[in-house]
């Protein structure tokens, strides 16, 4: 008996050993994709975040020098509490590290409060809320591709400069709807335009003939489309069929993927102006990324910004595991760290993360090819500017994130 | 008020696909007590059959309104044989979770190969264009869609109150013992009236490809509308269900303009509303 407890007292302090050695050079990292997999958001984000997550760890190399990578994935549906529910679950129970895509600026709002609270890291590249660098900030967040402000401020100033001063908005009745028509009609004031009305409907809408009857009737220049996925299409589309366009009046796509373009056709979407931070066919690196993605991909489609983003900013979180020689499972740390760092990758170029959480990089401003402008499949985008990422977002002198030192 | 002309179109519109769905599930529930819930996926099947008629086969929109129901039809007898047969007498829940089951499956299915963004469909060249009413513009391809649905819905209606086939499926379902006793073949005229309710999805499919995205998604979203009108007109009652889908695409149209916000939640609104005062539904008979 009393070499049993001495036995059982020896494998203890052993294993507490083998514990401590583990924390000072614990290289285990685990990854969670949480997005829509399964509605209407899943083509720009779903199952293909997870694919180029999975090329992320791959082209890492980081197993090769002795980490050990695990990736996880589900489906929100759209729902902020079941989001919060899998958040909650993966940080107690899966143990995960970081928090990838998590589109749905509803979802994402609730998630970033999660991470916040047990300390985990969030990149979003797929949300659209200018929120989450703004009065909801966090020392744990990263808002990597896009997000409202820029859109508005890119396409919204590019269309009243164009001459489309009147504006009626049709909302996607929720944070990010809300959020895109709030910030594009900020912009569209200041550039000396006037918003004439909007009308918000609901999430996931089949049919918008009654509101594009309204947008109709409101007889304003431009009518702006603060929504995204399949309700724009179906917006665009439904447009053309009531002769919105052919009566005079312009679509401002405020949120457009090219998974979205490729679902419309070039036929129905050639003409549209739209800003995105990532197009398969800038140059040679986002070419050789994005072939090798639509390989992978079922249905062959190319990678969407949102996609890119997930790939970019797990390559960036990576770099600074590397940098600090093992992972602290200390969100917070690991972020501080990822600020310091410069940003560089093939897809996004060079850039950087401000204090505030948000990645810097250029915007672009495109617009859809004609069908005879179009060389083959998912050839769709004509680049007509760029902004600097310094110009692209909200300046830090008008952030109210506290995390900003004025 | 002009606004107003234009809302109630448009209602109409949403109608008329509310109205041929729903009567498929009238007729479904009606003759074979099975409460279909595959009814989303049949009628997104019948959108795709449409788009790879024509983009596989060079096939047009007109006969694709023929074909489509056909070869989504015989796709429902297949499920009627192999499947549904064997719930004869048992409780409506089991017919529901296998429908709900293979809806799943094939929504799935349809996903995995042609993502969620939907595929293009272009209105027929006969049917494009529009023309101003003086309060709005109506694409004419909507204007199709309300009469040739109107048209189908009392067609059906017509066939299964008024014919002698009618006659023989309404009573087949009071008692098929004594039906079969007069040497009518039951099973069949079953698997025929699934095939005709699953038809009747597949066509509102091909009607909807041109104004929506062929998109797998497509029938999830609208099917508990479409169940929510089937309670409110009443289980089983097929004028019913042809009145009340109209009747609600206007209401829901109306909502639309008045009160945006609660488009989609009106329809549910009032069934909980038709529930607590008639639970048979407006036109239904108590079980």
């Amino acid at each position: 008996m009393k070499h049993g407890i001495s036995a059982m007292l020896l494998g203890t302090a052993l294993a507490f050993g083998a514990a401590g050695a583990a924390v000072a050079q614990d290289k285990n990292i685990k990854i969670g994709v949480l997005t829509d997999n399964s509605g209407l958001y899943a083509d720009l984000g779903g199952p293909g975040s997870t694919v180029a997550a999975q090329m992320a760890i791959e082209d890492s190399g980081l197993a090769a020098k002795g980490w050990k990578l695990d990736l996880i994935s589900a489906d929100h549906q759209n729902k902020p509490d079941i989001g919060s529910t899998i958040a909650r679950q993966w940080i107690d129970v899966e143990k995960v590290d970081i928090f990838m895509d998590v589109l749905n600026s509803g979802v994402a709002l609730a998630v970033n409060n999660i991470v916040k609270e047990k300390n985990s890291i969030l990149i979003d590249t797929g949300a659209a809320t200018s929120d989450l660098t703004n009065t909801q900030c966090s020392p744990n967040t990263v808002h990597w591709v896009y997000d409202t402000y820029m859109l508005a401020n890119s396409t919204g100033q590019a269309l009243v400069k164009a001459g489309g001063d009147t504006w009626y908005f049709l909302t996607a009745d929720y944070a990010f709807g809300h959020a895109l028509e709030r910030d594009t009609a900020a912009v569209v004031v200041k550039s000396g335009g006037k918003v004439i009305g909007n009308v918000k409907h609901p999430l996931n809408t089949a049919d918008f003939s009654s509101f594009l009857l309204q947008a109709q009737a409101s007889k304003a220049k431009i009518i702006g489309m603060a929504n995204a996925g399949g309700d724009t299409t179906n917006t665009i589309k439904q447009a053309a069929e009531f002769g919105v366009v052919s009566g005079g009046q312009k679509l401002a796509g405020l949120l457009l993927f090219i998974t979205d373009v490729h679902a419309l056709g070039l036929k129905v979407a050639q003409g549209l102006n739209f800003t995105e931070t990532f197009y398969w066919d800038m140059n040679d690196g986002t070419r050789a990324f994005s072939k090798r993605f639509s390989e992978r991909m079922k249905n062959k489609a190319m990678p969407s910004m949102v996609q890119a983003g997930v790939y970019s900013g797990l390559l960036h979180y990576f770099k600074a595991l590397e940098a600090m020689g093992g992972n602290p499972h200390d969100g917070a740390k690991v972020v501080a760290k990822m600020k310091e760092m410069p940003t560089d990758d093939a897809l996004f170029g060079k850039g950087t993360i401000r204090a505030d959480g948000r990645k810097l990089h250029p915007a672009y401003l495109f617009e859809v090819k004609k069908p005879e402008e179009s060389k083959g499949p998912w050839d769709y985008y004509k680049l007509i500017g760029t902004t600097p990422g310094e110009q692209a977002f909200r300046p830090l002198s008008e952030s109210a994130c506290p995390l900003v030192k004025k | 008020m002009q606004a107003l002309y234009a809302q109630l179109l448009v209602g109409l519109i949403n109608g008329s696909f509310y109205a041929l769905l729903s009567l498929g599930l009238a007729v479904i529930f009606g003759m074979l007590n099975i409460i279909n819930f595959a009814h989303g996926a049949l009628y997104m099947m019948g959108a795709f059959v449409a788009y790879f008629l024509l983009n596989i086969g060079g096939i047009n929109y007109w006969w694709a309104l023929l074909l489509a129901p056909i070869i989504v039809g015989i796709f429902g007898m297949i499920l009627e044989r192999t499947m549904l047969q064997w719930l004869t007498g048992l409780d409506h829940l089991y017919g529901l979770l296998l429908t709900f089951g293979i809806a799943l499956i094939v929504q799935g299915v349809f996903q995995n190969y042609f993502g969620s963004s939907g595929l293009p469909y272009a209105i027929p060249d006969q049917l494009k264009g529009g023309m101003n009413l003086g309060f709005m513009f109506l694409p004419v391809y909507r204007g199709w869609v309300v009469v040739f649905s109107l048209v189908v819905c009392l067609a059906t209606w017509f066939l299964i109150e008024k014919t002698q086939l009618g006659a023989y499926l309404r009573a087949a379902t009071e008692n098929p013992t004594l039906v079969r006793a007069f040497g009518i073949n039951v099973p069949r005229m079953i698997t025929l009236t699934y095939g005709l309710g699953v038809g009747l999805a597949a066509l509102a499919g091909v009607l909807s490809a041109p104004i929506n995205q062929v998109r797998p998604l497509m029938g999830a979203d609208l099917i508990i509308v479409v169940f929510a009108v089937v309670v409110i007109g009443g289980m089983g009652s097929i004028m019913g269900s042809i009145i009340t889908g109209f009747a609600l695409g206007v209401i829901e149209g109306l909502t639309k303009y008045f009160y945006p916000e609660a488009s989609n939640t009106v329809v549910f609104v009032l069934m909980v509303l038709v529930l607590l005062v008639k639970p048979t539904g407006l036109t239904g008979r108590a079980a």
